[in-house]
């Protein structure tokens, strides 16, 4: 086959143009083109200005996000303002509801005093303790009930019935099993995280792909290579989803559990703060309780994001 | 045996095995025989169902023989072992081990060292062009580059066999044809026998010195075709017409056990309909 080429004398992309609507390409005959004259690199601006630049606009989408957020708890605190100032009372009444600058007032109160101080690492203490309790426990049996079916079908069966019970339940039961009330309030923390961890961690196991488990026995991997090496790390972005789902709950057991029973935390200190009519004292505790909350997510999500590197992030 | 010294001759005969079902045991593959002589490269092709990835899987260790037996070097295999490395259809990198990492996982199993593992996973990743790849999470990687990285793994820990099951079947022509060509190269360096399962007839005779053809359900061994193409190949073979004869005469069986395994969907009429040519045979003749 014979074909004929126009190379390197096509000077410019509308010359190449007209050529081609001039002589129709034939069936069956390659037409080469001839190579593109690549664009001149545009050269980047430099200097310290030019960088903020590139700077904000890389980040242009986190600026917003906090930007944003910063507006609506803004907006939140000024409606907040405007709705306890005004002793606003349209059936739901604001008139005992203390306002932001009282809450702030008593929040200088509270920390110069040092005894609330001692109420948050009371709860944080309880919260540690509970929480890695649970860790240690539900994560193991999470991921041994995953690989040994009997293991599962024995355990299963009990902790199904016991999930639903919310642990704020178990406040009776549990100072009647603990000598101290101490430890009655720590277990209902470890109660609260234990299964979502636990069903998180199962789930993990669930989705292990078997080619993986095969491909480490092909490469000479035994039983506790295999569950080092395959199904924990395939389960470990589900354990942390676990994790962070079970430190949420953990949380609400604990303030639950603290109001009920004990004398000192966070869930305490909000309590007595009704009994003592100090009504500025109960928002400064449920905004403790709130932040408290955040940060130990946060500080949960991170870790996880540290461990699990491969994972792409949502 | 031959007087060279080396390993890694691998022997299925008298094969059977059934998987137990609902409606009893079903056979798959029965009374199939075959031989791979150390440092032969040898596809197994047949039509789809026919039993190639259990035959496969038998010899990797994961599937125990209904009846007859499965040695390599005259050893009865009992399980998966990494005197066996395996390349699997599906992407099976672990998702949370760099490229490296993955390579250097059997001989980590092993209990090699760090260093060592290091080097030689080093080594073989610049065998297949991977060098810049090598501190890669695997989701990062092209399909092509996943399955050159599987074969990779599989080789560092220096099996004395190496088994692929389809491992190009989800690639494109080109890509394909360049892992081929990377799949010669390391089988030729490293002087190991290969049981390679495909259905791309072009591929099986481009790789291999033998080829066996399997019969539909339940598979056994229809046909043994020598390869009789020189090396080393390149693509320009396919055009030969000793390349072209093969690929007619392995087009016909394979056809035939084809349209024997959908047998119970066709007739005539169906045929008809699908505009597909029996070259004058009778379907009943075929079937
Ligand atoms: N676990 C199983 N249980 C029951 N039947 C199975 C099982 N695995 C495979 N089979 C059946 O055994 C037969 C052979 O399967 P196999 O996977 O070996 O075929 P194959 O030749 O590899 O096919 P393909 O080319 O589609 O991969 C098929 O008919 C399949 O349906
Ligand atoms: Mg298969």
């Amino acid at each position: 086959m014979k074909h004929t080429t126009a190379l390197a004398t096509v000077a410019s992309a509308k010359d190449r143009f007209a050529r081609a609507t001039e002589e129709p390409a034939r069936a069956g005959s390659v037409v080469l083109r001839p190579p593109r004259v690549p664009h001149a690199a545009p050269v980047p601006p430099r200097g310290a200005a030019a960088r903020l630049k590139r700077w904000f606009r890389l980040n242009k989408g986190t600026i917003r996000a906090i930007l944003l957020g910063m507006l609506s708890i803004g907006l939140f605190i000024a409606l907040w303002h405007v709705l306890t100032v005004n002793r606003m009372s349209v059936y739901v009444r604001f008139v005992n509801v203390p306002s932001p600058e009282q809450v702030l007032e008593s929040a200088e109160q509270a920390f110069a005093s040092g005894r609330f101080f001692d109420h948050i690492v009371i709860s944080c203490r309880r919260i540690l303790i509970g929480f890695s309790i649970a860790t240690l426990v539900a994560v193991p049996l999470g991921l041994l009930m995953g690989r040994y079916k009997l293991l599962r079908e024995v355990v299963f069966p009990v902790s199904e019935v016991m999930r639903p019970i919310p642990a704020i339940a178990w406040v009776p039961m549990a100072i009647m099993l603990w000598p101290t009330n101490e430890e009655s309030i720590v277990f209902i923390t470890f109660l609260g995280s234990f299964f979502p961890i636990l069903i998180n961690t199962l789930h993990g196991m669930s989705t292990v792909d078997e080619v993986l488990v095969r491909a480490a026995r092909c490469l000479g991997a035994r039983e506790a290579a295999t569950f080092r090496e395959v199904y924990f790390p395939a389960a470990l972005p589900q354990i942390f989803t676990g994790l962070t789902v079970g430190m949420g709950v953990a949380w609400v057991s604990l303030i639950a559990a603290e109001m009920i029973s004990g004398q000192f935390g966070i869930g305490y200190f909000t309590w007595e703060s009704y009994s003592l009519v100090q009504y500025s004292d109960i928002a400064l505790g449920m905004i403790c309780i709130g932040v408290l909350g955040l940060a130990s997510s946060f500080a949960i999500r991170a870790v996880g994001r540290i461990v699990t590197p491969w994972a792409t992030r949502h | 045996m031959s007087a060279s010294a080396k390993k890694g001759l691998i022997e299925v005969s008298d094969f059977c095995l059934s998987y137990e079902t609902l409606d009893g045991a079903m056979s798959a593959v029965e009374d199939a025989d075959l031989l791979v002589r150390p440092g032969e490269f040898v596809s197994i092709i047949g039509p789809s169902g026919c039993g190639k990835s259990t035959l496969l899987n038998a010899v990797a260790g994961f599937l125990k023989p209904t009846r007859g037996t499965v040695t390599v070097d005259g050893e009865a295999v009992k399980g998966p072992g990494a005197d066996r490395g395996m390349v699997f259809q599906q992407y099976s990198l672990f998702p949370w081990k760099t490229v490296r990492e993955n390579v250097e996982f059997g001989l980590k199993m092993r209990g090699v060292s760090a260093d060592e593992r290091k080097r030689s996973a080093r080594t073989l990743l610049g065998l297949a062009g991977l060098s810049q790849f090598e501190d890669q999470y695997p989701d990062r990687l092209s399909g092509g580059m996943k399955q050159r990285v599987g074969i990779v793994r599989a080789l560092a820990t220096g099996p004395r066999v190496l088994l692929l099951d389809e491992p190009f079947g989800a690639l494109d022509a080109q890509t394909r044809q360049i892992m081929q060509q990377i799949l010669t190269n390391l089988w030729e360096r490293l002087e190991i026998s290969v049981l390679f399962v495909t259905h791309d007839i072009d591929e099986a005779i481009f790789l291999s010195d033998r080829i066996y053809v399997m019969t539909a359900r339940p598979g056994s061994i229809k046909a043994e075709v020598t390869v009789p193409l020189p090396r080393p190949r390149d693509s320009t073979l396919q055009l030969s017409p000793e390349f072209l004869g093969l690929r007619a005469e392995l087009g016909a069986l394979i056809r035939e056990e084809s349209l024997k395994a959908m047998g119970g969907e066709l007739n005539a009429d169906a045929l008809k309909g699908l505009a597909i040519n029996l070259n004058g045979a009778n379907l009943s003749d075929v079937i």
